[in-house]
C-alpha cells in the first residue's frame, strides 16, 4: 500500500476509527514513535535563572513554606484555617486547632478554597455595559450617584448580598445607613436559615442558633438534618460525634443515632437506625414523636400510612426518654419553620436545652428572614422606587425563587451594580461589574458556629485588583479611609477597647486566628407552650419533589470549582453533573433508568434532571440538586448539569407537591466512579455491633495481633519478608468514624498536585484521585447500613505491583513504603493491572495544567508535577516524611510520633485516619493496630497491606432488631 | 544449476552480523560518552554571569564564610542566594563606582531582581536538601568543588544520579570534621578512616538509596 505524501497525523488517527489500520502503517508508526522517543531523550536541560530578592523581606527563606491563619466564612459558622504559602502564594489549607469550629478540621469546600483563588475564570477588569473600565471611572460614577441619593436620603439606593458573616462589614453597613437612612441593605441566599429563624422566634419569641454538645449526647435523633457534614458547625460536630462515639464504645451506652428522613444523607447514613419517611408525612412523623414525648398542645394526629414507623418511634421515644439529659434532637434547616418549633419543644421535654444543646445569638451578624428580604426588594424594583442596586457577592439572577421573577424585576432599576469573583449571570445583566477579592485576598473577620470571632488576612495580594466588600462599603459610604486593613483594625480597637496597647493583642489575634473570649454566651430561654398550628397539607398531585444544594458545589457559587465538581458526591458517586434521586421501588414503576433524562413540570414552570437511583429515597419523592445548569460560571461550570431553580418558590423552597415527572427519551451519560453497590460477598468492609465487640474483649485480638514476618500478616508466605530496621509507617483508618465527608480526597487532591480529568476521562474511568472514598450498602436485621471506606494504596509488604515493573519504576522503601518514581516510569501500566485495591491512576493524557499562568502557582513545590504517560497513586505523602525527618536529622534526633501527619489525615473532621510508625509500639498507629477490630482490606492476598481498617461498629437498639 | 550467492556472500554476512553489532556497541558507547560529556553535564566549564562575581576573590581573598551569603544552607533546602541589599553592604563603601558593580547597583536601586545563571542545576523531579547534607558533616567542596579557586562558577562534578549514589551508598569518605564544613580549596587536609568513622557515628550517618529520599 502506497501512501499519498505529507499526510498529517490526526488524519491517519481519524483512519484508526474507521477500517481496521494495515499491520505495516502500525509498525511504521510505532518504530516513528520509539525513534522519537529516544529522541526526546536526548535534550540537554534548559538553562535556569537564579532571582535572588533586591531586598529579602525579613525571616523569609526561600522554599521554606510559613503559615498564616485566617479564616473561611459562612453564614451561620465559619472555619478558621491555616494556610500555608510558599514563597507568597497559598497553596494548602489546614485547619486552625485553635478554631472551636475547625478543631485542626476543614471540609472539602474549605480545601478547595485555594483553587477557586488561582481560578483563571475569576473576572479581572472592572466591567461597563460590556466594555472594560477602571475603579477610577467608577468611583467618579458612583460620586455622582450618590450625591442625587445624598438629597433624598439614600432613598432610592438598595444593597443586596448573601447573608452577612463579618462583625465589620455589618457595622459598616449601620454606619452607612445613618448617612442614607432610607436606603436599605437586603440579604439572600438560596440555602438559608429562614425556618430554622422563624422556628426559633416562635418558639422563643427571639431568634437563636443552637450549638449541639454532641460531647455530652447519647441519644441523638436527626430529623432531615445532615448535621455531621453540611450546616454551621458541621466540622466540629463530625469530630465530637466520632470522638463521643469512640470513647463511649468500651462503656455501658455507646453513643446511639436516629434519623428519621425524607432523603438520603451522609448522616443518616452513619445513623443506628434510620427512617425513610416522604415529606407528606414529615410533620406528621414529628408531630406524633412530640406527642409521644409529652410535648403540650400538639394535636398527635394520625396517619393510616405511617402504622409501620409507630413500632420504631415507640422504641425511639423510649430510649430518648431514658437519657433524658443526655438525648438530643436535631432538625435540618431545610425543614419547615413549625417542625423547627416543635424540636425546640422536644429539646425541653428532654431536658436537652442547657446539656446536648445550648443556644446562643445567631452568629450572623444581621440575620434577617432573606425570603422576604428578597422579595421585597423585587417588589420594590419592580415599583420603579429603586434607583441604585448595589448586588455584591449574590447571583440572584441565577438563584432567586422563580416565582420572584428576580430578573425582570431587575430590568426596572436604572442603574445596575454587580460586585463579585465573576462575570456570573447576575453581573451580565448589571450595567457595572466590579471585580471582588478572594477570601485569601483580603482583609475580614467572622463567627465560628460558637459566636467566637477570628480575622481573616490576606495571603496574596489582590491578584486581579479586585476590592472586598468592606472597601466598597467604604466606597460607597463615601469614607476616608477605604483599606480593608484599616476598616477592620479601627473595627475591632472601637469593638475590644481594652488596657493593653491593641497594637500587641492584634498582632495574637493574627497569629492565633481567634480572638480569645469572644464566643457568645448561652442564653436561657424556654420555649413557649402555646398550641401549634399545623397546616394540613393535602395529599400531593404528583411526585413529591424535594429541592437539596448538590453535595459538593453547594448552591452554585462554587459551580467553577474543578476539584468540586470532580469530587465524587458521596452518596451516589456522580460527578460532574446533578440527578434527581429516585427510589428503585418508583424507578421500576415508572420505568425509569439511570441517566434518564427526566421532565419535571409544574404549572409554572419546567426543569430536566437526570434519574439516578438511590438506596433509601423514600418512594414517590425525587430529591434534585440546585447548584447546576449555571449559564455564566466560567469553562469548568457553564453548562455542567442541569438548573431546578426554576422550580423554586418563595413560599415552599424545599420541596414541592404539584409536580409532574415524564422521561424526554434523552439519556444522559452520568459519569459515576462506583457503579456496584455491595460488597459481592467479600469482606470488604466488616462490621461488628457493639455487644459483639465487649464479647471479644475478654479474648484480645484475634486478628489485630501482629504476626511474624511482616506487619500484620497471618498467612503462611512463600516469599521473603522485608526487614525494616527504623521506622515502618503505616495507616488506620477507622470505618466507623468516616462519615464519608470526602475532605480527605480534596486535601489529598490539593497536597499531591493532582490533576483533575473532566467528565468525559472519568466516564472512561481515568479519575486521578490517589484516595477514594467507596462506598457499599448492606441489608443488616433489616437495616439497610450504608458504609464509606477511603481508600489510599495499602503500601502492601508483598505488594504485587512492585515484582512487575520492568523499570523498577515503582520500588519497596526500606520503611515499608511502595515507592513511585515518576522519572523512572516508562507506562506500561502493568503496576496497575496487577493492583487488586486499583489504587493506581495513570495519567493517559497530560492531565496536569502547566500552562495557565495563575494555576502554576497553585503547585506544591514539594511534589513532582506529573506528565503525560506516568503511572501515580498515593505516597503516604512522602514530602512530609521526608521534611520530618530532615528536620530530626538536623537536630540529631528521631522522628517523633505525631510528627508526620499525612493530609488525609490532618483534615478529617471525624479523626477517622491515623498514621505513623509501627516500629513505635506506642504510636497512635500501632494501637489501633492492636486493636480486635483491625482487619486489613483483602487481606486473604497476603499482600501484608500496611493501610488497614477498624471495622464498621453499630451500636443498635435491642427494640427495634430485626424489625 | 549455478550457486545463488558468491562465495565472497560467506565473508560479507560475517562482517555485516558482526558489523551491525559492533555498529550498535559503538553507538551505545558514544551515546553514553556524550551522555557523560562536559558538553551536557557542563562539568569544568565556567558561565558567564551578568556580574562577573569571582569566588575566588571573595572567598579565597577576603576570606569570606559560605554563610555571609547563602545564609540558609543549614537551615533549609536551598542553600540561599543573597540578595542585591547583601552585596552592597560591602559595595556601598568599597567599589562603589566600578563599571562592573553597575548592574548591581541599578537593582539596588529599582528593587529588581539581578537574574544570575544557575550553575548547579537539578532536574525538577530531584529534591535535594543543603541543610541535612551539612548537618551530617559533608562539606561544601564534596559536590561544589574548590569554589574558593573559581574566579567564575564552575561545576565541579556531573551532578548525576549514579554520582549521587556513589556517596550515598558509601557517605562516609565525603564526611568532614565541623570546622572544615564550609573550607574549600586543595589546603583542606585528608582524613583518616577512624576519624570519619567517629564522625559517622556520631552524626548517625546512613546510606539512604531509596528512590524517595530525592525523587517524591
Amino acid at each position: 500500500m502506497k501512501e499519498p505524501r505529507g499526510r498529517f497525523l490526526d488524519e491517519l488517527v481519524s483512519d484508526l476509527h474507521g477500517e481496521p489500520p494495515p499491520r505495516r502503517e502500525v509498525l511504521k508508526w510505532m518504530g516513528a514513535s520509539v525513534g522519537l522517543a529516544g529522541v526526546t531523550g536526548c535534550t540537554r536541560q534548559p538553562v535556569e535563572p537564579i532571582v535572588p530578592w533586591g531586598a529579602a523581606p525579613e525571616a523569609t527563606i526561600p522554599g521554606k513554606p510559613r503559615w498564616f491563619a485566617t479564616t473561611l466564612p459562612a453564614s451561620g459558622g465559619s472555619l478558621g484555617v491555616l494556610v500555608e504559602s510558599h514563597d507568597g502564594r497559598p497553596t494548602k489549607i489546614e485547619g486552625n486547632p485553635d478554631h472551636p469550629t475547625s478543631r485542626g478540621a476543614v471540609d472539602a469546600v474549605g480545601q478547595a478554597a485555594v483553587l477557586g483563588l488561582y481560578d483563571p475564570d475569576r473576572s479581572q477588569v472592572v466591567n461597563r455595559a460590556g466594555q472594560v473600565s477602571t475603579w477610577e471611572a467608577f468611583e467618579t460614577e458612583w460620586a455622582r450617584l450618590l450625591e442625587e441619593q445624598a438629597a433624598r436620603r439614600g432613598a432610592g439606593l438598595r444593597f443586596l448580598s448573601p447573608p452577612l458573616t463579618s462583625p465589620t462589614a455589618a457595622d459598616q453597613v449601620r454606619r452607612l445607613r445613618r448617612k442614607f437612612p432610607l436606603a436599605r441593605w437586603h440579604q439572600y441566599e438560596a440555602a438559608n436559615r429562614d425556618h430554622v429563624r422563624a422556628g426559633a422566634l416562635a418558639a422563643f419569641g427571639a431568634d437563636s442558633q443552637g450549638l449541639l454538645r454532641l460531647d455530652r449526647a447519647s441519644v441523638v435523633l436527626a430529623l432531615d438534618s445532615d448535621f455531621l457534614v453540611r450546616g454551621p458547625g458541621a466540622v466540629r460536630h463530625a469530630r465530637d460525634f466520632a470522638q463521643r462515639r469512640r470513647e463511649t464504645l468500651a462503656q455501658d451506652e455507646p453513643l446511639r443515632l436516629y434519623a428519621v428522613e425524607s432523603t438520603p444523607t451522609l448522616t443518616g447514613g452513619r445513623a443506628d437506625h434510620r427512617l425513610a419517611v416522604p415529606p407528606q408525612h414529615f410533620e406528621s412523623v414529628a408531630r406524633r414523636l412530640a406527642a409521644k414525648l409529652g410535648v403540650a398542645g400538639v394535636d398527635p394526629g394520625a396517619v393510616p400510612e405511617l402504622a409501620r414507623a409507630e413500632a420504631w418511634l415507640d422504641a425511639v421515644v423510649s430510649d430518648l426518654q431514658s437519657h433524658r439529659g443526655r438525648a438530643l434532637v436535631t432538625v435540618g434547616e431545610e425543614q419547615s419553620a413549625s417542625v423547627h418549633t416543635l424540636v425546640h419543644r422536644i429539646n425541653k421535654a428532654l431536658g436537652a436545652v442547657g446539656q446536648t444543646l445550648e443556644l446562643i445569638d445567631p452568629v450572623d451578624p444581621d440575620p434577617v428572614d432573606q425570603t422576604r428580604s428578597l422579595a421585597e426588594l423585587c417588589e420594590a424594583m419592580r415599583s420603579g422606587s429603586v434607583e441604585v442596586l448595589v448586588i455584591s457577592g449574590a447571583n440572584p439572577v441565577y438563584d432567586a425563587p422563580a416565582d420572584l421573577g428576580f430578573a425582570e424585576a431587575l430590568e426596572h432599576v436604572p442603574t445596575r451594580i454587580h460586585h463579585g469573583l465573576y462575570d456570573d449571570e447576575t453581573a451580565d445583566r448589571c450595567h457595572w461589574h466590579l471585580p471582588g477579592t478572594h477570601v485569601l485576598e483580603e482583609w475580614s473577620d467572622a463567627r465560628a458556629h460558637d459566636g467566637t470571632a477570628s480575622l481573616i488576612q490576606p495571603l496574596i495580594a489582590p491578584l486581579y485588583g479586585g476590592r472586598s466588600l468592606h472597601e466598597l462599603l467604604a466606597l460607597a459610604a463615601g469614607d476616608e479611609t477605604t483599606s480593608g486593613y484599616e476598616i477592620v483594625r479601627d473595627f475591632w480597637s472601637r469593638e475590644l477597647p481594652g488596657a493593653v496597647t491593641f497594637d500587641s493583642r492584634w498582632r495574637e489575634w493574627l497569629h492565633a486566628g481567634v480572638i480569645p473570649d469572644t464566643a457568645f454566651p448561652t442564653r436561657n430561654r424556654t420555649a413557649s407552650d402555646a398550641p401549634l398550628e399545623f397546616a394540613e397539607a393535602g395529599p400531593p398531585a404528583g411526585l413529591e419533589v424535594v429541592f437539596r444544594t448538590d453535595p459538593t458545589i453547594g448552591d452554585g457559587r462554587l459551580a467553577n470549582c474543578a476539584w468540586l465538581q470532580e469530587l465524587p458526591k458521596p452518596l451516589t458517586l456522580t460527578t460532574w453533573d446533578n440527578t434527581a434521586w429516585i427510589s428503585a421501588a418508583t424507578a421500576a414503576e415508572l420505568g425509569i433508568e439511570n441517566g434518564d433524562e427526566l421532565r419535571l413540570r409544574a404549572a409554572d414552570a419546567e426543569a430536566t434532571s437526570a434519574a439516578w437511583i438511590v438506596e433509601g429515597q423514600p418512594d414517590g419523592t425525587i430529591t434534585v440538586h440546585l447548584g447546576y445548569g449555571r449559564r455564566r460560571a466560567g469553562s469548568v461550570g457553564t453548562g455542567a448539569g442541569t438548573d431546578l431553580y426554576p422550580l423554586r418558590t418563595v413560599d415552599s423552597p424545599w420541596l414541592r407537591t404539584d409536580v409532574t415527572v415524564e422521561r424526554t427519551g434523552e439519556r444522559i451519560a452520568i459519569a459515576c466512579t462506583q457503579t456496584h453497590h455491595s460488597m459481592e460477598g467479600r469482606d470488604i468492609v466488616r462490621t461488628q455491633k457493639v455487644s459483639e465487640l465487649r464479647a471479644e474483649d475478654g479474648h484480645d485480638a484475634a486478628h489485630g495481633e501482629e504476626a511474624e514476618g511482616g506487619h500484620g500478616s497471618h498467612h503462611p508466605d512463600l516469599l521473603t519478608p522485608h526487614e525494616y530496621d527504623g521506622h515502618a509507617w503505616g495507616m488506620v483508618i477507622d470505618i466507623a468514624s468516616c462519615t464519608g465527608c470526602s475532605a480527605c480526597v480534596v486535601a489529598c487532591q490539593s497536597e499531591n498536585n493532582i490533576p483533575v480529568v473532566g467528565k468525559e476521562e472519568v466516564l472512561l474511568g481515568r479519575e486521578m484521585h490517589w484516595l477514594r472514598v467507596d462506598r457499599y450498602y448492606e441489608e443488616q436485621e433489616g437495616e439497610q447500613r450504608v458504609h464509606h471506606q477511603p481508600v489510599p494504596c495499602m503500601h502492601c509488604e508483598q505488594a504485587p505491583c512492585e515484582v512487575v515493573c520492568p523499570v523498577a519504576a515503582t520500588t519497596h522503601s526500606d520503611e515499608g513504603l511502595n515507592e513511585m518514581t515518576y522519572n523512572r516510569c516508562v507506562g506500561t501500566r502493568y503496576c496497575a493491572n496487577n493492583c487488586p485495591y486499583k489504587v493506581r491512576r495513570f495519567n493517559f493524557f497530560q492531565y496536569a495544567d502547566t500552562r495557565t499562568e495563575s494555576l502554576a502557582l497553585l503547585a506544591n513545590p514539594d511534589v513532582t508535577v506529573r506528565t503525560r504517560g506516568v503511572m501515580e497513586k498515593c505516597t503516604y505523602c512522602v514530602q512530609r516524611i521526608n521534611q520530618a525527618r530532615i528536620e530530626a536529622k538536623r537536630e540529631g534526633r528521631e522522628v517523633r510520633e505525631g510528627e508526620v501527619v499525612t493530609a488525609c489525615q490532618a483534615t478529617c473532621p471525624a479523626q477517622a485516619i491515623s498514621f505513623g510508625d509501627l516500629n513505635d509500639p506506642d504510636s497512635a498507629v500501632s494501637r489501633a493496630r492492636r486493636d480486635a477490630r483491625n482487619y486489613g482490606l483483602l487481606e486473604e492476598l497476603n499482600t501484608k497491606p500496611r493501610t488497614t481498617y477498624l471495622t464498621q461498629v453499630t451500636n443498635p437498639n435491642e427494640e427495634l432488631g430485626a424489625s | 544449476m549455478s550457486q545463488i550467492f558468491h562465495p565472497s556472500s560467506n565473508t560479507l554476512s560475517r562482517v555485516s552480523i558482526f558489523g551491525a553489532l559492533f555498529f550498535l556497541a559503538a553507538l551505545a558507547f558514544t551515546a553514553d560518552a556524550v551522555h557523560r560529556s562536559a558538553w551536557v553535564t557542563g562539568v569544568d566549564v565556567a558561565v558567564e554571569q551578568p556580574v562577573p562575581f569571582s569566588h575566588k576573590h571573595h572567598v579565597q581573598g577576603l576570606g569570606l564564610d559560605c554563610r555571609y551569603c547563602h545564609t540558609s544552607v543549614e537551615v533549609a533546602a536551598s542553600a540561599g542566594m543573597p540578595s542585591t541589599k547583601v552585596c552592597m553592604t560591602c559595595h556601598s563603601q568599597v567599589w562603589t563606582e566600578s563599571e562592573m558593580l553597575l548592574p548591581v547597583r541599578e537593582s539596588f536601586r529599582s528593587d529588581e531582581s539581578l537574574e544570575w545563571i544557575r550553575v548547579h542545576d537539578l532536574p525538577d523531579f530531584v529534591y535535594f536538601d543543603h541543610s541535612v547534607h551539612v548537618a551530617k558533616g559533608v562539606g561544601c567542596q564534596s559536590c561544589h568543588g574548590n569554589v574558593n579557586e573559581m574566579p567564575l562558577m564552575w561545576k565541579e562534578n556531573p551532578l548525576q544520579m549514579d554520582w549521587c549514589l556513589g556517596c550515598h551508598r558509601d557517605p562516609i569518605t565525603n564526611l568532614r570534621p565541623a570546622e572544615f564544613l564550609f573550607q574549600t580549596g586543595s589546603d583542606v587536609p585528608e582524613f583518616d578512616r577512624a576519624t570519619l568513622e567517629a564522625i559517622a557515628h556520631e552524626k548517625g550517618v546512613q546510606s539512604l538509596t531509596n528512590c524517595s529520599i530525592c525523587h517524591r
